[in-house]
This record gives structure tokens, C-alpha cells and sequence, in this order.
């Protein structure tokens, strides 16, 4: 008779018969190892399992999984299983995890070989880049719309917007770009040192700031700050059946919930952008003036001959861009997400994530096109 | 005297992709019925319910709402019938940043040329048809779950509809608040001659309400069961329907 012992389980192998008896307090058993190695010594014509408790005086969860397992195995496998001589409520309870014997047909995502998921993402990734232009052509329509009286929009809802994206947001890019002034002005005041023309400061800070930094630092505040609420709010909307009713009262989300905070975004990033060109400047004329000693009037100066209208006027168009961005890729990301609430957080990274990266490469379309004008 | 059909599902397939929930129903709805669409968890009543009110496609298959067909209809015919067709939601579904009466008053703002001062008496006065009386200026998240679902209604209500959906309507209340909302739906039904239209599986609110209803079954894909709930469960034509309506007993 061949006999192997476990903790608190002993288990008898005679012939085609295996005994397992149940001994003592089974608590926090590591059922999954204990399996393993049963499975391990069960001879292969196994033809009858006997379970059976001996002193049995505490069990917990662990030890029903590791029943339940010898169940399992003895089911698949055409083996006996005897659990009449355990306690009731155990029997009970094994009875009871096997009552509905379901199969799942859903839910269980097979790989794909890798053609066919090149495939399967390339449609993904055309469906998604059709839904995105079907996307900008009904805000073309709404905006279309707006403009011939026939829009939805509330007034309420636009000044909401304007309100959440304009005043309460001043404090914080005005913050921002008065340290990011003051970290491109020492940079700079380092190098600028070697030469002797710290002076330039100025008006490094000065093109920097107003010409694309400012515009650059406001849009990823807002992309963070503005364009994330703009997806959970919208996000939570479809979670909560709101975006349903809208549309079965045939109402336009896009005029009832993306114009307003596009038209609110799209006046507020070029004045906050003017916000931060100038809270820039003052950050740099911290450090210029207070830090490196240089003149008062001189500083101004030189900040003020190089402040260039083209420049300024670039920037703010860069933050004109960034709000369209801003808000196509916060309401996208919104109105696509999906019914729970894991689905909120995903669309609110999503519009952070996009809304950045689109922001770059519209930076760099903007500067190819302002380098071939000569601007 | 023949009933009018209000709605009429043709070979019905209802699903997402290639995720079939239901396959080939056909059923017809009587004008001032109120129609039970019921069966156990996953057998797609809600999705059921998404195709009836035009929120997803069906796989197959056509939806006829008052004589039009709403897969093949020009768009001013679907909007016409849309209009007249009101839904409450699971949730009540009500938009947050606006008070009950504004809620009221979107859909009046859309669809109908009235003054805001009667748009405003005309959402108090649905306001006060589900017991709301007085609450025009209260916020969503001012009130409870059940008036939540009261002032949806109100606002499903808003357009005088012929059809009005209901989504789960006991879902998350109170027994009593629960009995109250079916009052309230037989009496909408009664008053108003609205045909009601309830996605649900509490059986209370099936034998209150209901005088015609299908069985829908996530194992066969199909409808099971057509008929008055009562009389299902007199003479159930199978075991499954059977066992839905006496909770499991006539296993």
C-alpha cells in the first residue's frame, strides 16, 4: 500500500481506489498545490474516490476548493467520487457548485493568428478614423446650424462652459507659465553667461513664451484639466443612459453637448494663451531682474524689442488649434466611451492622451506652413 | 372588434456583430395594451427594447411603428413616430445639470412652438401627473431614486406620446414605491389610452400590469411565450415559461 501524507489531508492509495481523509483544522490550505501534487501520484486506472473527514473541526474556503477540484477532475475523468461520508453542509456546498453545469459561449477571446489580427486591427483602425471624420462632419453641421438659428445649443450651457474653461482656469496657466517663463529664462541665462549677453534673457523668454511655449504649456493645462472633465462628464452621461434619451428625443448631443464647450474653448484658449505669453514674461523678468541683477529698464527693453506681432499672433493661433483639439478629442472621447465606469476612466485618459499628441503634430504642421510663408 | 397593431416586429434578429441574442421574433403590439417583454437574465429584453426604440439596428429583420417601417422610412416619417414615443430609463436618465422642469421642457423646446411660460406650466402639470407636484426647480440629485424615476416619466410624458417604454421600471425601489409606479403606469395606460411598452422581470409588476407580453429565452434565441401573463400562467405552453412565472416552483 503506497501512502502519501499533506498537511492536514491524508491520502490513501490501495489498487484502483483512493482514499483522502480530512484531518484536523483545514484553514488557508494552498488547495491549488495540493492538487497538483495528488493528480501527480493517482495511478492512471483510477476508478474510485473516497473522501472522507476525520476529526474534522475547522474548514474554510480553501478546503472546499480543494474538493471541489477532486470533484472536477473525477467528473472529467469518468471517476467515482464518494463524498457521503463528509459533513453535510460540505456535501451541500459541493452539490450546490456543480448545480448548473454552463458552458460559456461568450466572452472568451481566442488568439488570433498574426495575419488575421493585422488584419482585424487594420478595420478597427479604418472604422475608428471614419468615425472620427463622420464625427468632425456633424460638428460641421451643428456649427452650421448655429449659425442659421436652427441649433439646440442653451445659452446656459455655453456660459457654464465659458465659465469652467475662462475665469476658473486663469489661476492656474497663469501659474504655470510664470514658472515656465522663470525655468526657460535660467536655462537660458546659463549658457547665455558664457558670452556675456545675459541680457538676451529677455528676449529668449519673450519669443519663447509668445511665440509657441505659452500656447503649448495652456494647452496641455486645459487638455488636462478641461478636456478630461469634458470626457468624464460626457463619459458619465453614457453610463447613466443620458446620451440614450437625448437621442431618442431626437435631440443632437453634438448641438446639445459639444457645441457649447467648443465655442467656449475656442474663445478662451487664445485669451488664456495671452495670459500665459504674458505670465512668461514676468517669470523671466523675475529672474532677469531680481536673480541675475540686470537693469530694470534695460530687462523691459529688450523683452519689448523683441516682442514681434507675428509671433504673438502665431501663438495665438496655435492656442485657437489646441481648443479646437482640445474639445473634438474631450467630446470624442466622451460620447464613445463605454456603460461602466472603468469605461469613464479609460475615455478620460483617452482625451488627455489624444488631445496631447494631436497638439504636437498640429505644432508641427503649424510651423512647416509658418516656415514656408516665411512668418 | 379587431384591435389596432401599433407595433409589429417582423423576423426580428437581435444582437451585436455576430453575437446573436435573439433570433427570427415576430410578435404584434395592440394599440392601449400594456405589452410585458420578459424572460430570465441575457436573454436581450433590454436589447429588445434598444431596437424598439431605434437606439441600435436590428441584425434582421424590421420594427413597424403605427403602419411605418422604421428600417426602410424616410427619416421625417421615423422622427414623426421618435416624437411620439416616450422612455424611461433603468436610471430615470434625467440630464444633471438641469432642474425637473427643464428636463420637462427640452423635448417642448424641440418639437413645439409654445411660450416658455407654457412650456413651464405644461411641465408642471406632468410634474404633477407622477406626484411631483411643486418640484419644477428641484435639481436631479435633490431628489430620490423613485421621484428620479417619476419626473423620467414626466418627461417620456412631455410630447403627449402614444407609445411609452419602460426600461426595468421597479428596478433599485422599494416594494411599495415599486406598487406605486405600477399604479401609476396603469393609470397613464387608462387615462391617457398610452400604449405602454415594460421590459421587466419582476413578476409582481408582470401580473399587475400586463395584458399581453412574450417570453423571450437566452438558450434557444427565441420567443417562447405571446399572450396576457395571467393567462401564461394558467395554461403555460412550456416548462420554462412556467417556471419564470411561479419563480422556480414548477421545477
Amino acid at each position: 500500500m503506497q501512502k502519501i501524507t499533506r498537511n492536514d489531508f491524508i491520502t490513501e492509495i490501495s489498487g484502483n481506489d483512493l482514499h483522502i481523509i480530512a484531518e484536523g483544522s483545514i484553514l488557508n490550505y494552498d488547495s491549488d498545490a495540493f492538487l497538483h501534487k495528488l493528480l501527480a501520484a493517482i495511478p492512471e486506472k483510477l476508478k474510485n474516490i473516497r473522501v472522507t473527514a476525520q476529526n474534522l473541526t475547522q474548514w474554510d474556503s480553501s478546503f472546499l476548493a480543494a474538493l471541489y477540484g477532486v470533484v472536477g477532475w473525477s467528473k472529467e475523468n469518468a471517476v467515482n467520487c464518494d463524498l457521503s461520508e463528509l459533513p453535510q453542509n460540505v456535501q451541500d456546498l459541493i452539490t450546490l457548485a456543480y448545480a448548473v453545469d454552463r458552458k460559456p459561449t461568450h466572452g472568451n477571446i481566442s488568439k488570433l493568428p498574426f495575419l488575421e489580427n493585422l488584419g482585424k486591427n487594420t478595420l478597427e483602425n479604418l472604422q475608428n478614423t471614419s468615425n472620427v471624420v463622420t464625427f468632425l462632419g456633424r460638428i460641421c453641421g451643428a456649427v452650421g446650424r448655429f449659425f442659421t438659428f436652427r441649433s439646440i445649443m442653451r445659452r446656459v450651457d455655453f456660459w457654464s462652459a465659458m465659465e469652467d474653461c475662462g475665469p476658473k482656469a486663469v489661476g492656474i496657466v497663469v501659474l504655470i507659465s510664470f514658472l515656465v517663463g522663470l525655468i526657460l529664462a535660467f536655462v537660458g541665462a546659463i549658457q547665455l553667461q558664457t558670452f556675456g549677453a545675459q541680457i538676451y534673457v529677455a528676449s529668449l523668454v519673450t519669443i519663447g513664451m509668445c511665440r509657441i511655449m505659452g500656447a503649448i504649456m495652456v494647452g496641455i493645462i486645459m487638455a488636462g484639466r478641461t478636456g478630461s472633465s469634458y470626457a468624464a462628464t460626457i463619459g458619465t452621461m453614457q453610463v447613466n443612459e443620458e446620451l440614450d434619451a437625448l437621442q431618442t428625443m431626437g435631440l443632437s448631443s453634438i448641438d446639445f453637448l459639444v457645441l457649447p464647450r467648443l465655442f467656449s474653448l475656442l474663445i478662451a484658449m487664445p485669451i488664456l494663451t495671452m495670459f500665459a505669453d504674458f505670465a512668461g514674461m514676468l517669470g523671466g523678468a523675475f529672474v532677469g531682474i531680481f536673480m541675475m541683477d540686470l537693469p530694470y529698464q534695460e530687462y523691459w527693453k529688450f523683452a519689448f524689442d523683441a516682442f514681434n506681432l507675428k509671433n504673438f499672433l502665431v501663438g495665438i493661433f496655435h492656442g485657437f488649434c489646441f481648443g479646437f483639439i482640445i474639445a473634438v478629442c474631450g467630446c470624442y472621447s466622451g460620447l464613445n466611451c463605454g456603460r461602466n465606469a472603468d469605461s469613464v476612466g479609460v475615455a478620460t485618459t483617452q482625451s488627455v492622451v489624444r488631445a496631447i499628441v494631436w497638439m504636437i503634430v498640429a505644432t508641427g504642421i503649424i510651423t512647416l506652413i509658418c516656415m514656408e510663408l516665411g512668418i | 372588434m379587431t384591435k389596432q397593431v401599433i407595433i409589429e416586429a417582423k423576423d426580428l434578429s437581435v444582437g451585436y456583430g455576430d453575437y446573436v441574442l435573439l433570433h427570427d421574433a415576430n410578435y404584434q403590439v395592440n394599440k392601449g395594451d400594456v405589452f410585458i417583454i420578459m424572460g430570465g437574465s441575457g436573454c436581450g429584453k433590454s436589447s429588445m427594447l434598444r431596437v424598439l426604440t431605434g437606439l441600435i439596428e436590428p441584425l434582421k429583420g424590421t420594427v413597424v411603428i403605427n403602419g411605418i417601417d422604421m428600417g426602410n422610412a424616410p427619416a421625417e416619417d421615423v422622427q414623426r413616430i421618435r416624437e411620439k414615443s416616450g422612455i424611461l430609463y433603468q436610471s430615470g436618465a434625467l440630464f444633471s445639470s438641469m432642474t425637473l422642469a427643464e428636463n420637462i421642457m427640452l423635448p417642448l423646446q424641440q418639437y413645439t412652438n409654445y411660450s416658455v411660460a407654457t412650456m413651464r406650466e405644461l411641465a408642471e402639470l406632468k410634474l404633477a401627473l407622477v406626484g411631483l407636484k411643486g418640484f419644477g426647480d428641484f435639481y436631479p440629485s435633490e431628489i430620490s431614486g423613485g421621484m428620479k424615476k417619476r419626473a423620467g416619466l414626466a418627461r417620456a410624458l412631455a410630447l403627449d406620446p402614444d407609445i411609452v417604454y419602460f426600461d426595468e421600471p421597479s428596478a433599485g425601489l422599494d416594494p411599495i414605491s415599486s406598487h406605486n409606479l405600477d399604479d401609476l403606469i396603469i393609470e397613464i395606460n387608462r387615462s391617457l389610452g398610452t400604449t405602454i411598452v415594460v421590459v421587466t422581470h419582476e413578476l409582481a409588476s408582470i401580473f399587475a400590469i400586463g395584458n399581453n407580453s412574450i417570453f423571450l429565452d437566452a438558450n434557444t434565441k427565441t420567443i417562447l411565450a405571446h399572450g396576457n401573463p395571467r393567462e401564461l400562467l394558467k395554461n403555460p405552453p412550456n416548462q420554462e415559461v412556467y417556471e419564470f412565472l411561479t419563480r422556480g416552483e414548477g421545477k
